[in-house]
């Protein structure tokens, strides 16, 4: 025999304000945890969706990161001659050598300075990697003091309409296009020729090449003999795991702040369910026994009340989901300390992490649920009536 | 006052309820103190940066760096009195996520220049005797387990291969938020390694007069202007705080955060006060047919309830006091980290607001409760 | 404000006798219930002697408890006026009225409404908690209100502790240990037993006799009416003395 649940809601319906001050209570919860979840995802999904699986990217031995890395001409020009690498449609080898650089730049509005990572690409970068679109205006021309810039950038910062000019490294660069970049975080950057930059940053030094492989099955060998060459001095990694890898240090630092803070939020809002649960059992303590005596088991009182507070929680977990359901898509940017630059990306509000969310709730109302209806089923009968 | 026994004998009344909003408001408030002390800890870092140094650094960015023959240049400015320079080793010791700064620096001005790095171990003389010596924190030495005299070996990442220092000497910053797990080496030992490929990062300068700081800072700038290499100049602290800025938004998710979780606690306690008001309905007429005036009714429900959350709030505030001194987690992050006395006493005051917030409502009912009704919903 | 509770003597009861204490005229009194209008009584007159024991009895629903709320200021008449020891309290405004009530005010409930978390002693202290007196004074005026009901080795007990006769009893302390000028009851036995309810007649009977207190006294009790000096009834809107 179970006890109808309509019982629970018109016992919920009989207290709104408890109910809807602690389902409220959980829902800002439930709020945090997602909004601090999708921040987290964001970033790693962000920089997990930089670069491709074809393609390999090097840099000098041990130097971890492209900021810290070096490679002459002399060894990119052994790279692009190598046979594993993938011919364009105009006959060239698909290689882009790189120079990197970060720059700082006042942000719009007057907040401070962010660093920039400033790309210098081989004109074959576009081709080499995939998802670059060029959304509005044109790609540089070679030859000339011209740039083009990420689709986040332009929010971030003034002045960065096509035609405007950005001043860095002591010169001023026109903005011919702004590109997008399928939401990574190659659309936080500044991309110019190499050539063009190469003398105003630091002298004649790439900081990394990027090919794309005539097949990518074969990396494993393909990286055995890059980092093998004495000529080269490089380490190889697939570009898509070499910028994913940027991004652990910060991703797992962001995940760690969401748990422990809505660890700590969740506390206080399972404390708070267990007083309107124990409230809710308190006045109903006659009911109690008029069910006890009517051959309820305890067991199915129990679970009725176990019921009742997942109820309120389930509201909670729904509001905090509605509540949490508008930062998607809101681009914020943090510094990468892996790479000293500051990444765009955008809040990724998932349906699994909608789930989620509400998974948490239902699991702080059952947690704050037990204590009271485990009192309810324990309910002496005679005591029970007597209170009413 | 005569009315505060009346008071505890109402918060007693439910000792689960009570410990449990109690409780909760406590934890919300071990956040608060928390998040807080991040925001308070990197405020604390930017001024660590002193007014009286000025930094000179490439206009650039942070990967360009100056020629040496700045320094000599920029000695000559009237109002400088030493010139010293560091640069960014980026090495690690074993495990390259394992984060620690090390700065080679030019040891004949450097520690002149830096009275808070207070030698504490080995010696100041055979530090700066030895090309290949090294001045290392009291934390990373413990971190590391390491030992004066001891040869240690990093990994360079800007600067390729293995990289041998002994351990010289060991300092205690004076002020803790400068931090400790920094190591200092020379920076002629890195020049004479890399065959002189490598060039001062920034230039650290000792000021005659620092209020004439500002002054001072565009003469060297407006110097290099033209030159290959424009510089930057501005005081450390400034220059301190354009890396804090780097956290970005911390402060906005410190807020925003801490915003949700006051509405929370808000409900909790406000929900315990209703319940506890609800059911002394009967009570609440009683005293007033007593001739309890309705601003004393409210004054002693809002007492309970401010009494409640700040009792909690104190709670969570000297737990997070103590959670955090000493050496924990967060510490490795932001060097200094700790819960300020400033922090317990603006949580108290926000304890306080939450209780006459959370309290007011079931205040108000009780205050405006008709005695007649009251005892007709009884009987 | 009197500070001394209790003091008089059954001569000054004799000449307090004659003297006007609340006079109550045409009072009238209806509540509006949904649509419907409730016409409690419409003219109501009565004067209270200082020193008189009254009982008031009448049908369920009569207005009895109404007019014992409109005497203690607890609710207000539509028409009519109620001067008490020359003080009309339908004038008076709500702040006025609790601070009249704690001193001139000593009420009894029939389900003795003590306040479950404070002891005998200190619920009878709560009205005292209102007067300037010092925690000594309140100490003394508590104890000597508890040797009058008999509960002195009661006095840190919780009400939980005590029969219901000894609750009233503790209520009658409180109700009397500002020095009321009257005391109304409504109902005061109505939730005892016989044995105990007569016990606490002849305590207020005794207040009365004794302490020359001038009490109100509502109730469904033949016998307890007996107790008083005259027994009034309200029936359909009407006080029949
Ligand atoms: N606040 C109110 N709102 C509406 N009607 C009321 C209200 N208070 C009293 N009444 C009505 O006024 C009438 C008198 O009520 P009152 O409580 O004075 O009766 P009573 O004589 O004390 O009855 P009992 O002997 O049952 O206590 C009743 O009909 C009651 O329903
Ligand atoms: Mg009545």
């Amino acid at each position: 025999m179970k006890i109808p649940i309509i019982y629970n809601l018109r016992s919920l319906r009989q207290r709104p304000v408890s109910t809807v001050t602690t389902a409220l209570g959980m829902a800002l919860v439930v709020a945090v945890f997602i909004a601090m979840m999708a921040l987290s995802n964001g970033f790693s999904a962000a920089l997990r969706s930089t670069g491709s699986t074809e393609n390999v990217l090097l840099i000098r031995q041990g130097a971890n990161q492209e900021m810290n890395s070096g490679i002459s001409r002399d060894a990119a020009r052994v790279v692009s001659g190598m046979p594993f690498v993938e011919t364009g449609a105009d006959g060239l080898p698909m290689v882009s050598p790189e120079t990197y650089v970060v720059v700082p730049l006042p942000r719009a509005e007057g907040r401070g300075m962010a660093n920039v990572v400033a790309r210098g690409v081989g004109l074959t970068a576009f081709d080499v990697r995939k998802d670059i679109e060029i959304t509005d205006g044109r790609a540089f021309r070679s030859g000339a003091r011209e740039v083009v810039v990420g689709k986040t950038f332009t929010e971030r910062f003034d002045n960065s309409d096509i035609g405007d000019t950005v001043r860095f490294a002591t010169e001023d660069w026109v903005i011919v296009g702004h590109f997008s970049a399928g939401g990574s975080s190659f659309e936080s950057e500044i991309w110019g020729e190499n050539e063009q930059f190469m003398p105003v940053f630091r002298g004649q030094i790439f900081q990394s090449v990027t090919f794309r492989m005539r097949d990518p099955a074969a990396f494993d060998g393909i990286k055995e003999m890059l980092e093998g060459d004495s000529r080269l001095n490089v380490d190889a990694f697939r570009e898509l795991e070499f910028y994913a890898n940027q991004s652990t240090l910060l991703s797992q630092v962001l995940s760690f702040i969401a748990v422990f803070i809505s660890t700590i939020m969740a506390v206080g809002a399972v404390f708070g369910a267990v007083n309107t649960m124990y409230a809710a059992v308190a006045s109903r303590a006659p009911e109690i026994g008029v069910l006890l005596t009517l051959g309820f088991k305890r067991r199915n009182v129990l679970t009725s009340f176990i019921a009742e507070a997942s109820l309120i929680a389930l509201l909670g977990g729904a509001i905090g989901c509605l509540m949490a359901l508008p930062i998607n898509g809101l681009v914020t940017s943090t510094t990468n300390w892996n790479t000293f630059s500051e990444v765009a990306f955008a809040f990724r509000v998932t349906p699994s992490l909608l789930v989620t969310g509400v998974v948490f709730s239902v699991l702080m109302g059952l947690l704050g649920g037990f204590f009271p209806a485990w009192k309810a089923a324990r309910a002496n009968v005679v005591d029970s009536l007597r209170q009413a | 006052m005569k009315f505060a026994r009346l008071v505890w004998a109402n918060i007693l009344r439910n000792k689960r309820r009570t410990a449990l909003t109690t409780l909760s408001v406590g934890v919300a408030f071990f956040l608060f103190g928390t998040l807080r002390s991040i925001v308070t800890t990197l405020d604390a870092a930017a001024e660590v940066g002193s007014e009286a140094r000025l930094i000179t650094s490439s206009a650039s960015g942070i990967t360009f760096v100056l020629p040496e023959a700045h320094a000599s240049r920029i000695q000559t400015f009237e109002g400088v009195r030493s010139v010293s320079w560091a640069n960014w080793f980026g090495g690690y010791y074993t495990d390259p996520n394992d984060f620690f700064a090390q700065f080679a620096v030019e040891t004949d001005t450097y520690l002149d220049l830096y009275p808070e790095i207070e030698i504490t171990g080995g010696s100041k003389e055979a530090f700066v005797q030895e090309r290949t010596a090294a001045l290392v924190g009291v934390g990373l030495m413990e971190k590391y387990g390491w030992r004066v005299d001891q040869t240690v070996t990093l990994k360079g990442t800007i600067f390729q291969g293995d990289w041998d220092f002994t351990v010289r000497a060991v300092y205690t910053p004076t002020n803790p938020s400068f931090g400790d797990e920094t190591m200092f080496f020379h920076y002629d030992y890195l020049y004479e390694a890399t065959d002189g490929r490598i060039s001062p990062g920034w230039f650290v300068l000792g000021m005659e007069n620092p209020d004439e700081a500002a002054a001072l800072a565009s003469r060297i700038d407006a110097v290099f202007e033209n030159s290959t290499a424009p510089t930057k100049t501005e005081t450390e602290r400034a220059w301190q705080t354009g890396f804090i800025t780097m956290w970005g938004n911390v402060g906005f998710l410190v807020r925003a955060v801490g915003t949700a979780v006051f509405f929370a606690i808000l409900l909790v306690a406000a929900n315990t006060m209703m319940m506890a008001v609800r059911e002394r309905v009967n009570e609440v007429a009683v005293m007033k047919t007593l001739g309890f005036q309705n601003g004393t009714l409210f004054g002693i429900v809002l007492a309970e309830s401010i009494a409640i959350t700040m009792l909690g709030g104190t709670i969570g505030l000297f737990l997070a006091r103590m959670a955090f001194a000493g050496d924990n987690p967060v510490n490795q992050f932001f060097p200094g980290f700790m819960v300020r006395t400033e922090t317990i006493l603006l949580g108290l005051a926000i304890a306080l607001v939450l209780g006459l917030v959370s309290g007011a409502v079931p205040a108000w009912q009780s205050a405006r409760l008709s005695v007649v009704q009251a005892f007709r919903r009884v009987a | 404000m009197s500070s001394q509770p209790v003091e008089a003597t059954a001569a000054s009861t004799a000449a307090s006798k004659g003297n006007v204490l609340v006079e109550i005229t045409d009072l009238a009194k209806a509540y509006q219930r949904d649509a419907q209008r409730v016409d409690v009584f419409e003219h109501v007159t009565l004067n209270i002697l200082r020193g008189e024991f009254l009982a008031l009895m009448g049908p369920s629903g009569s207005g009895k408890s109404t007019l014992l709320n409109i005497l203690a200021g607890l609710d207000r008449p539509d028409t009519g006026s109620v001067v008490v020891d020359g003080k009309d309290i339908t004038r008076m405004s709500n702040k006025q009225l609790a601070a009249w009530r704690s001193t001139e005010i000593g009420f009894i409930f029939q389900f003795y409404n003590l306040l479950p978390v404070l002891t005998a002693y200190q619920n009878v202290e709560l009205p005292l908690l209102l007067t300037h007196l010092s925690k000594k004074q309140r100490r003394e005026h508590v104890m000597t209100m508890l040797e009058v009901v008999g509960l002195t080795d009661r006095a840190e007990h919780f009400p939980r502790q005590l029969s219901g006769g000894q609750q009233q009893r503790v209520g009658i302390a409180r109700a009397i240990v500002s020095d009321p000028s009257i005391i109304l009851g409504d109902e005061p036995t109505g939730d005892l037993d016989s044995k105990s309810a007569n016990e606490i007649l002849t305590l207020m009977q005794r207040l009365n006799e004794e302490f020359n207190k001038t009490i109100l006294m509502v109730t469904h009790d033949g016998h307890a009416a007996e107790r008083a000096h005259e027994v009034m009834h309200l029936d359909k809107g009407i006080l029949h003395r």
